[in-house]
């Protein structure tokens, strides 16, 4: 609770520091404290130590789940703000209202990360999903990027009414809006199968899993590329979160039929979006498509809904947020957005290539990075739950990726070219280095994550 | 805690070989890990008898029931020993060539001999899958980084053809996870189980695949020639000698042990594809006027016979296999330093350019001599012994019904082996000499010491092999015993 009040107070600061601070280095200065701070509030609250209480009647409910992944989402904003903040004052000029919408949306994934009550989980989609379309259209002059800003509006309303629409058939199934209280009432079951579909359908659209994912590669392709990396990242892993509850809470024990349904979507999304992805020649436009087959790999944590797969979700959602941002974050000071625009970076900048290498290896689910524990722990919860077809064609799906992961250290290392057009600072550096760290110290030791979840 | 040495050498030398800037000091560093590697395997052979030493237990992802264990027994001291002494002689071999950037040419090979040695001595399923992919990352960045002309797409393929497979592996050991009764991926927890036969015939492909494109078995096989002509040479070296070896260890240690019954079940068919790769690569390999592509050839007709050899499941067949790995690593190493001699010196590998080279080169053209009987495994040289425990392991065989059929196409090979080696040496040594030969030198000192050792082994263990089958006989036991081959047929 207290990290979710801090973030929205936030988002006000930094909403009216644009009068204070004329020069954008104290702004940047400003939200870095103020995320810092948010970060210290959340880590005190994981450990038990609250500075107010607030009685939420039982609508949110803060568990070491939630906290620990508001944890990792802060965290991954922080990496963001240090590695890209400097570049969004290339988007325009409106400076600290980009902080101040990305801390509403930091808020919005605290609401929907915790909510028990189906009012707050729409409360917290909300919040997240519109400064998210703010935020897709900051670059006002290009037309790609108004255009991206336009669809996603479009078709997240309208995904967010079949929302609001499943939420009030699920209530008239049951009588109550609050999780745990929910007692189905046998005359009106088509009424909870027809209004978890529509959950079904609306959620995996805010996770863009297919066949629901249309927007997604538009969206991305159009948005900034500061803000495309905090959207495919931070908030798409807040989406599973939201998802693996709203499931985990509600419907786990009253249908099983239904994840034969998860099945498919899972399926589809994995062949969809690695295929796809292979035929790419934009790095953004591949990630794009990467993150539509990453999430097709969270989708297993929601067709299993088991430990293993809540363990798993925290650890994917930190690797590959790390992974993403650092590619991204390179991928912004790049002159050229094609696979051939990165030739020869790792005989420009050795370090740089070497970490993006250890983020793609992650990305691509080789062992001794993150990103392998994650699918490890995935496959683990899909077989644990007799989905052993579906857990090959995911490493088949994952053995697809490698080839587009892999085309981009191809580039970087046997092909000769001048990529980077923008200087590298030695922050930028540092902190790239300590994400790479971090990925591999994840790959050996996914505890120092899930042991937050039961100590 | 010797075994994590093991480990732990080639690791922090490869590190610290990154870091070594200057060409000549990088050579000398990773030939010192490599021959302090050779005196730690050699000393772990002889003169460690204290089981604790020879085993290395950790806490590593407890909550995933896997731990850090690794064991040498008699199998894994056999497959170290060869990474352990097939590496100096690859660096010394290789002395003279020259390489961009060798300081991170030397850390990708002692990474991988890293890798290596975790593969060969983990005892943990999911330690092992660790190892098995870090034995090829560092790999693919050689081939792809100091390789031919077309090494970029060639190793892509490589490397995509054996990660789909492994990961595969992966789910299959996953699977066997939740069979275990403690939730444990420990060798131990795998080989007590006992799966019935019809889960046992499905689990043995996915595990199988893996090791079969890594051996590679016929048809599994077609990236290995490719990546074999465009990697560098010492890359080569690695791949063939070491790196194949995976494939056929991980059907014993991973395979046979755990689903006996469905390697019993698929058994005829596996050895029918393997020996049908065995002539069909032989037949190729005649046919083949580059040097690098016939030895590839070559290469996967011997793993097919010890593919073959496995599935007979024979005590005779298995110790034959045993020292045939080591065997065929250390003859294959040969073939390529002479092969790489030849190019460096003519820059050409094409037989039909060569010619004549005896009257310029006579210790090279010795040298290569011995080492090709050894490749037709004449007696006395160190392939006679395992191929004729092989072949008496396919005749004797209890498993198969078609062990006739089987002995005699897999017979093909020797003479088969003969056609294409003999014709080899002679298009390449002697004949008349053309533009391109007339200017050969003989070879330098490196190379003598390198391709001397290399005979040294060939005609010690061709004489007296009886040191490499002590070193496995026990293993070989315990595998019959686990296996229980008698068990197999009532049922």
């Amino acid at each position: 609770m207290n990290a979710l009040i801090f973030s929205a107070l936030s988002g006000v600061i930094m909403m009216y520091s644009g009068f204070v601070f004329k020069s954008n280095k104290a702004i940047r200065t400003l939200a870095h404290i103020l995320l810092a701070l948010v970060i210290v509030a959340n880590l005190m609250e994981l450990k038990g130590i609250a500075i107010f209480e607030v009685d939420t009647k039982g609508m949110l409910y803060f568990d070491k789940f939630a906290l620990l992944f508001m944890l990792i989402a802060n965290f991954c904003t922080l990496a963001f703000f240090i590695l890209s903040s400097k570049d969004m004052e290339r988007v325009g000029r409106s400076y600290s209202e980009y902080f101040a919408l990305l801390f509403f949306i930091i808020a919005g994934i605290a609401i929907a990360s915790s909510f028990k009550s189906l009012l707050m989980l729409f409360l917290g989609i909300e919040i997240i999903s519109i400064p998210l379309y703010i935020l897709t259209g900051t670059d006002k002059l290009n037309l790609k990027s108004n255009e991206a800003s336009l669809k996603y509006f479009l078709l997240g309303a309208f995904s967010t009414g079949l929302m609001l629409m499943g939420i009030a058939l699920v209530y008239g199934a049951t009588g109550s809006f609050i999780t745990s209280e929910m007692v189905v009432n046998p005359q009106f079951e088509v009424l909870l199968v027809i209004g978890m579909m529509l959950l079904l359908f609306s959620m995996a659209f805010k996770v863009s899993a297919a066949p629901f994912h249309f927007w997604t590669p538009d969206v991305y392709d159009g948005a900034p590329t500061v803000f495309t990396s905090f959207m495919s990242t931070i908030v798409k892993a807040a989406g599973f979160i939201a998802f693996l509850r709203l499931f985990d809470d509600v419907f786990s024990g009253i249908r099983p039929e239904w994840k034969i349904l998860v099945a498919f979507i899972t399926a589809i999304t994995l062949f969809i979006g690695n295929i796809t992805a292979v035929f790419q020649q934009s790095v953004k436009r591949m990630l794009a498509y990467s993150s539509i087959s990453q999430a097709g790999f969270m989708m297993l944590a929601v067709y299993a809904l088991n430990s293993d797969a809540k363990e798993g979700l925290l650890l994917y959602a930190a690797a590959y947020s790390i992974a993403t941002i650092g590619i991204f974050a390179v991928l912004i000071k790049m002159k050229d957005y094609t696979f051939d625009g990165f030739n020869g970076l790792a005989r420009q900048q050795p370090l740089i290539a070497a970490t993006l290498v250890v983020f793609l290896l992650s990305l691509a689910g080789i062992p001794l990075t993150a990103g392998f524990l994650s699918k490890f722990y995935m496959l683990k919860a899909t077989i644990n739950a007799g989905g052993i077809l579906l857990a090959i064609f995911a490493v088949l799906m994952a053995a697809v990726s490698v080839y587009y992961y892999f085309r981009l250290i191809q580039s970087m290392y046997f092909k000769e070219g001048n990529p980077i057009a923008i200087d590298i600072s030695t922050e930028f550096r540092f902190t790239l280095v300590a994400l790479a760290g971090v990925t591999i110290l994840l790959g050996l030791f996914p505890n120092l994550i899930t042991h937050w979840l039961y100590f | 805690m010797i075994v994590f040495l093991l480990f732990l050498i080639p690791l922090i030398g490869g590190l610290v070989s990154f870091l070594i800037r200057d060409g000549k000091a990088v050579r000398i560093w990773t030939l010192f890990v490599s021959i302090v590697l050779l005196g730690v395997s050699l000393a772990a052979n002889n003169f460690v008898a204290d089981p604790a030493q020879l085993s290395f237990n950790a806490q590593w992802l407890g909550t995933l029931g896997s731990s850090f264990s690794m064991k040498l027994d008699g199998l894994s001291k056999l497959l170290c020993l060869l990474t352990a002494v097939a590496y100096p002689i690859i660096f010394i071999a290789t002395w003279k060539s020259s390489y961009t950037r060798p300081n991170n040419f030397f850390g990708l090979m002692l990474l991988t001999q890293a890798g290596l040695m975790g593969v060969f001595t983990a005892t943990d399923a999911l330690l092992f899958y660790f190892f098995w992919e870090l034995a090829l990352i560092p790999v693919y960045f050689l081939c792809s980084g100091w390789g031919g002309e077309k090494r970029i797409s060639v190793t892509f393929k490589f490397f995509i053809y054996t990660f789909t497979a492994s990961v595969v592996m992966l789910i299959g050991l996953v699977y066997l996870y939740f069979q275990t009764p403690d939730r444990s991926f420990s060798m131990e927890s795998f080989y007590a189980l006992n799966l019935d036969a019809s889960t046992q015939s499905w689990v043995f492909w996915i595990l199988f695949l893996a090791f079969a494109v890594k051996m590679p078995v016929f048809p599994f096989h077609t990236w290995q020639p490719d990546t074999y002509e465009q990697s560098p040479t010492a890359v080569t070296m690695v791949l063939s000698g070491i790196m194949v070896k995976m494939g056929i260890f991980g059907v014993i240690r991973w395979v046979l042990p755990i689903v006996p019954v469905g390697a019993y079940a698929w058994g005829d068919l596996v050895m029918s594809f393997s020996i049908a790769g065995i002539i069909y690569a032989s037949i190729i390999a005649i046919q083949q006027d580059d040097l690098k592509r016939l030895i590839a050839y070559s290469s996967i007709a011997h793993i097919g016979l010890m593919a073959a050899t496995l599935f007979a499941e024979t005590r005779s067949g298995f110790q034959g296999v045993m020292i045939q790995m080591f065997n065929h690593g250390v003859n294959i190493i040969g073939l390529w330093i002479v092969v790489e001699l030849i190019e460096r010196q003519f820059g050409t590998r094409k037989l039909s350019q060569l010619g004549g080279i005896a009257q310029k080169a006579p210790v090279l053209a010795t040298l290569l001599v011995i080492v090709a009987f050894a490749n037709i495994s004449l007696p006395l040289t160190n392939a006679f012994v395992g191929e004729f425990l092989m072949f008496n392991g396919i005749w004797n065989s209890a498993v198969t019904e078609y062990r006739i059929v089987f002995t005699a196409l897999a017979g093909l090979s020797i003479i088969l082996a003969a056609v294409y080696t003999l014709n080899m040496i002679q298009k390449v040594f002697f004949g008349p000499e053309n533009d391109i030969t007339s200017k050969g030198v003989d070879i330098r000192l490196n190379e003598k010491l390198a391709l001397s050792g290399i005979v040294l082994l060939i005609l010690v263990f061709g004489i007296y092999p009886q040191p490499l089958l002590n070193l496995t006989s026990g293993f070989v036991e315990s595998l019959l015993t686990k296996i229980n081959v008698a068990n197999l047929i009532v049922n």
